[in-house]
């Protein structure tokens, strides 16, 4: 392939590294300029993004405002950076994360500021490059060194055991890593090219054909890193601990984006590279997907503590995004990418009020909560509104989502309609243990003598909250536009599986056609 | 027999491995007009001819001969050997940078010190471009000699520094019987010492004479070879003696025999490995034995470095690791389609390999205190506050040395992993991965301590010297790492000549 120079999406990309510069530079004790800077840069990121929003052509499925360098032909690494239908939200639902996650840092960070924000842009650009690295060797070193500033974000800023969650962190994540590298390594030695284009191209050529087992096999590889990453039940153990100790900021960063790296991963090389290994089993992952789904729930309502509760209440969300994914069809993949945005923002949201209950109270115990309503009347308001969007409550964002994976499931060929049932119930699930929450922490009287005189919503959380809540409402009352961007590139993707889907596993169950509250001008 | 003539020598190629060799010996009598107390002088002087030897060296690179012969084809200075010249050249000026300082903190300002690094270094040069046998066994011992008299350095005042020498001097001496041997046995087999010659009776199966080979024979003195250089090189099980020296020695000259000692030992080794044993149809045939030493290597040094509570033992069981990694690319470079890209992927690892663990052991130097005290790892406690630029550099280091990208050592691993998966050997590769995954307990463990533990790390006030060292290691480490250039250009057209 050609070079081409530089275009939008590596301009958002690096955006923050130029930022970090700036920051670097300035004293510590200037903490205010710090912030700034900081906060600044990641509102210009934004909006850069936006411009590469309004660039992006959606009817295009293909990959959009590419950078491409020849790197290292030698070894077939190519820095290509690009976006497609299937990323783009996922980049801006990044760029839209950052401000706010900024923001909200604020005032609970004092020490070491000048570290801390410097690992805030440092995991902006290694989670942008992940979203658009289209070579697997410069993916691999993308989502590598998102590691790096997480696990400082955990270990120096975190609650009391922060180390023993900081290190966990790290040690689960690359040994999933290391398995997929060793898969990556094999495609490369294999096809003689990193590059994703030219592998799928080889591929659709038959230039490169997988001998017996090793689809499978390397499936499993990238599997084992992106699973990780969700986390797919069972491999979620770091995660509750990794929330629970994370600074606000760390664990909005961490469910509003990080999560979405192993879904995206799935989405974006597991089912194209390995389409037949993905039909092979899209049963089991659909299995895992589904106990996540009911033991997150489950595990939820155990909690006694917020942050714990909506912590675990993330691997059940995500359950519905794998299975999603694992239908393997244009609906259930664009319900799984509509609801890794909406995760990101719901839970982002929960985050942040768990965060600003901390803040006053110093305490994250339900018990200790209780007609918080009443105190803080704003603050309960947006609060019900990001608990009812958590829910999936009609009208609001994660509604959606779920409604289009569930449709998505259900008529899917490679796994099972139960499926679908039993994540339905996961939906009721949600519901009982973010009601139980709600009710225990902001309704009824005040039974706490400290918490009578709270003060309410300061301008940073205030704009942190109405933002998400902004988004919450657009995607679930207007979401064409959404769909609208990721549609043709969803159709491309789902082509690959529909070429012998046979009806007759369909049969029984009527096709579904898209409901009218989807079929929108622009859908 | 006919008398050589001066140009047909072709000196010229030699003289970065030479010519720093024969400054030493200057040197040797210009440190008799140095003082005592102030051995600058003998340092400033050795690095200029480092950075004399660097340019020649250089310019031979650039150059990019097919081959330069010396000495009737005892010695070659080809990409290869040059390679291995910048490497060992970059080290010995970090090494001597570090060494400056902590030589004088600890009150052992010697200054015979200098030369014999230059005499050492020109050793591992030597092993890298002898295309003969004896070239090889003289490059060791120039190699070895200086550095069994530099680890008990400190005796006066250390212990320990006494039993690394004379662990050092009697296992070294021990490991050099084992290749003298080999080299004998591997006469007897070929007829020849010369590495070209013994190629091509490996391939053509019998010697000039028009003996038959004698593959026993041969395979025995391979073996004994790969046993004393193992020794050298710390391979498991030959790395017994690796955590003691290392513990013991100044950490000045641990720093630096951790580094050009494995640098010497790997260019030897590949260097008579990959070309004089060549594959006859499908695969060398002693790939499987090197790919066991590679996995045993990279476990016992990985799980062995999880135990460990001082720095200077932990990165030497890491440095054992790290043979194993490369020794990975030595089994790699078995099979005849990899070769190329095994050996690239090893000469990237050991350049990667210098920079970042002279820069750790450079910061485990500021920790030091004056009387050796100060070297466990939970004397790093807190050092991100104290000292932000060291913790930040020791970070690097340690990141590399766990394989996180953007450091030299992931481009490196990177390198290494995939020539073992081409050439089929994905078990070893998995080896290789699950280790790494150890290796990331105790590498993270001194960032957690930096960074993630309160404590009052008491760096020394570091010199400009011992900064620059740290400095030029990170610098080093992070833009072979970073920039997207291509690494194996540098190493490109490296390829060792086999040849008759």
């Amino acid at each position: 392939m050609e070079n081409t120079p530089i275009t939008l999406v590596t301009v958002v990309t690096f955006l923050p590294i130029l930022g970090l510069l700036i920051v670097l530079f300035l004293d510590e004790k200037r903490a205010d300029t710090i912030r700034w800077v900081t906060f600044g840069t990641a509102i210009v990121t934004f909006l850069v993004s936006v411009g590469m929003l309004i660039a992006f052509d959606p009817a295009d499925p293909g990959l959009q405002m590419a950078t491409y360098y020849n790197w290292i032909p030698t070894l077939g690494m190519s820095f290509h950076l690009a976006v497609d239908g299937l990323s783009v939200l996922l980049v801006m639902l990044t760029t839209f994360i950052m401000p706010i996650a900024v923001v909200i840092s604020f005032d609970p960070i004092q020490a070491r500021v000048k570290l801390y924000y410097a690992m805030l842009l440092l995991i902006e650009t290694a989670m942008l490059g992940v979203f658009v690295a289209q070579d697997l060797f410069l993916f691999y070193i993308f989502w590598e060194f998102t590691l790096v500033p997480m696990y400082f974000l955990i270990g120096i800023w975190g609650a009391e055991r922060r180390i023993y969650a900081a290190v966990k962190f790290f040690l689960y994540t690359m040994a999933g890593s290391l398995l997929m590298l060793l898969a990556i390594l094999w495609m490369g030695a294999n096809a003689g090219t990193f590059n994703m284009t030219a592998l799928l191209d080889k591929l659709a050529g038959g230039e490169l054909v997988y001998p017996d087992g090793a689809e499978t096999l390397l499936f499993l590889g990238f599997a084992a890193a992106f699973a990780v990453k969700v986390p797919l039940w069972p491999f979620h153990s770091w995660l509750p601990d990794a929330h629970y100790e994370a600074p606000t900021a760390g664990s909005v960063i961490l469910a509003g984006v990080l999560l979405k790296l192993g879904t995206y991963g799935f989405v974006r090389f597991n089912l194209p590279l390995f389409p037949q290994a993905s039909k092979d089993l899209a049963p089991l992952v659909a299995v895992l997907a589904v106990i996540g789904i009911i033991y997150g729930a489950w595990v939820s309502y155990a909690q006694k503590d917020v942050k714990k509760l909506v912590a675990y209440s993330s691997v059940s969300h995500l359950g519905f995004v794998m299975l999603g994914i694992f239908a393997l069809n244009a609906q259930g993949v664009q319900g799984g990418i509509l609801q890794m945005v909406n995760h990101g923002l719901s839970t982002g949201a929960l985050f942040v009020l768990v965060g600003v209950l901390y803040e006053r109270r110093h305490t994250k115990l339900m018990s200790d909560f209780g007609g918080i309503w009443q105190v803080m009347p704003v603050f309960g308001t947006l609060s019900l509104i990001v608990v009812l969007s958590s829910m999936g409550l009609p009208g609001l964002n994660g509604f959606i989502g779920e409604f289009t994976i569930l449709l998505g499931a259900m008529g899917s060929g490679f796994i099972s309609g139960w499926f679908t049932v039993l994540a339905a119930a996961g939906v009721i699930l949600a519901a009982v243990y973010l009601l139980f929450m709600f009710g225990k922490v902001y309704m009824g009287p005040v039974t706490h003598a400290e918490n009578r005189r709270l003060p309410d919503l300061n301008w940073k959380e205030m704009l942190a909250l109405v933002a998400l809540v902004v988004m919450i409402f657009w995607i679930g009352l207007y979401p064409a536009p959404f769909f609208g961007v990721m549609d043709a590139a969803a159709g491309s993707l789902a082509q690959t599986f529909t070429v012998e889907a046979p009806v007759e596993a369909v049969a029984g169950r009527p096709v579904v056609p898209i409901p009218p509250v989807l079929a929108l001008p622009g859908y | 027999m006919d008398v050589p003539t001066l140009e047909s020598l072709n000196l010229i190629v030699t003289w970065p491995a030479v010519g720093l060799g024969l400054w030493a010996c200057v040197l040797l009598l210009l440190d008799l007009f140095v003082p005592k107390e102030d051995k600058f002088a003998t340092a400033f002087l050795a690095e200029v001819a480092v950075i004399l030897c660097f340019a020649l060296n250089f310019r031979l690179f650039r150059l990019k001969p097919e081959r330069m012969e010396a000495f009737g084809g005892m010695y070659v200075a080809d990409g290869f050997t040059t390679f291995v010249n910048m490497v060992v050249l970059v080290a010995v000026f970090i090494g001597i940078l570090l060494s400056f300082e902590y030589l004088r903190r600890a009150g052992i300002q010697r200054g015979e010190y200098y030369p014999l690094l230059l005499i050492s270094a020109g050793g591992a040069m030597l092993m890298a471009a002898g295309r003969d046998l004896v070239i090889l066994f003289v490059g060791l011992e120039l190699l070895s000699i200086p550095l069994y008299i530099m680890a008990g350095l400190r005796h006066r005042t250390s212990r320990a520094s006494e039993e690394s020498a004379i662990k050092y001097f009697l296992l070294g001496a021990f490991s050099s019987a084992f290749l003298v041997y080999g080299v004998a046995l591997i006469y007897g087999a070929t007829g020849s010492t010369n590495i070209g010659e013994i190629a091509g009776a490996v391939k053509a199966g019998v010697l000039a004479s028009g003996a038959p080979l004698d593959s026993l024979l041969l395979a025995l003195g391979a073996g004994m070879v790969l046993v004393g250089l193992g020794f050298k090189i710390a391979v498991a099980p030959f790395h017994m003696w690796t955590p003691d020296v290392y513990q013991g020695a100044p950490t000045s000259v641990t720093a630096y025999m951790s580094v050009v000692a494995k640098v010497g030992g790997f260019a030897g080794l590949v260097r008579l490995f990959a070309t004089a044993f060549p594959a006859i149809g499908g695969v060398a045939y002693w790939q499987t034995g090197a790919a066991v030493l590679a996995g045993l290597t990279m476990i016992v040094g990985n799980v062995a470095a999880l135990a460990q509570s001082d720095i200077k033992r932990m990165l030497a069981y890491s440095s054992i690791a790290h043979a194993g990694y490369l020794m990975m690319g030595v089994a790699a470079s078995a099979t005849p389609v990899v070769r190329e890209d095994a050996v690239n992927a090893a000469l990237f690892y050991l350049l990667a390999y210098a920079f970042t663990n002279l820069g750790a052991f450079a910061v485990a130097i500021a920790v030091e205190r004056d009387d050796g005290a100060g070297t466990r790892i939970d004397d790093f406690a807190g050092l991100g506050k104290t000292r932000p630029f060291l913790a930040l550099a020791m970070a690097l280091f340690m990141f590399s040395l766990t394989g996180i990208p953007p450091t030299a050592g992931m481009v490196g691993k990177f390198l290494l992993f995939r020539a073992a998966v081409q050439a089929d050997l994905v078990w070893l590769a998995l080896v290789g991965l699950v280790t790494s995954l150890f290796s990331a307990f105790y590498y993270v463990r001194v960032i957690v301590k930096m960074y993630l533990e309160e404590g009052a790390a008491q760096a020394q006030p570091v010199r400009s010297y011992l900064g620059a060292a740290v400095a030029l290691a990170a610098l080093g480490t992070f833009i072979f790492g970073l920039l997207p250039f291509d690494p194996a250009s540098l190493v490109q057209g490296v390829m060792l000549l086999v040849g008759g």
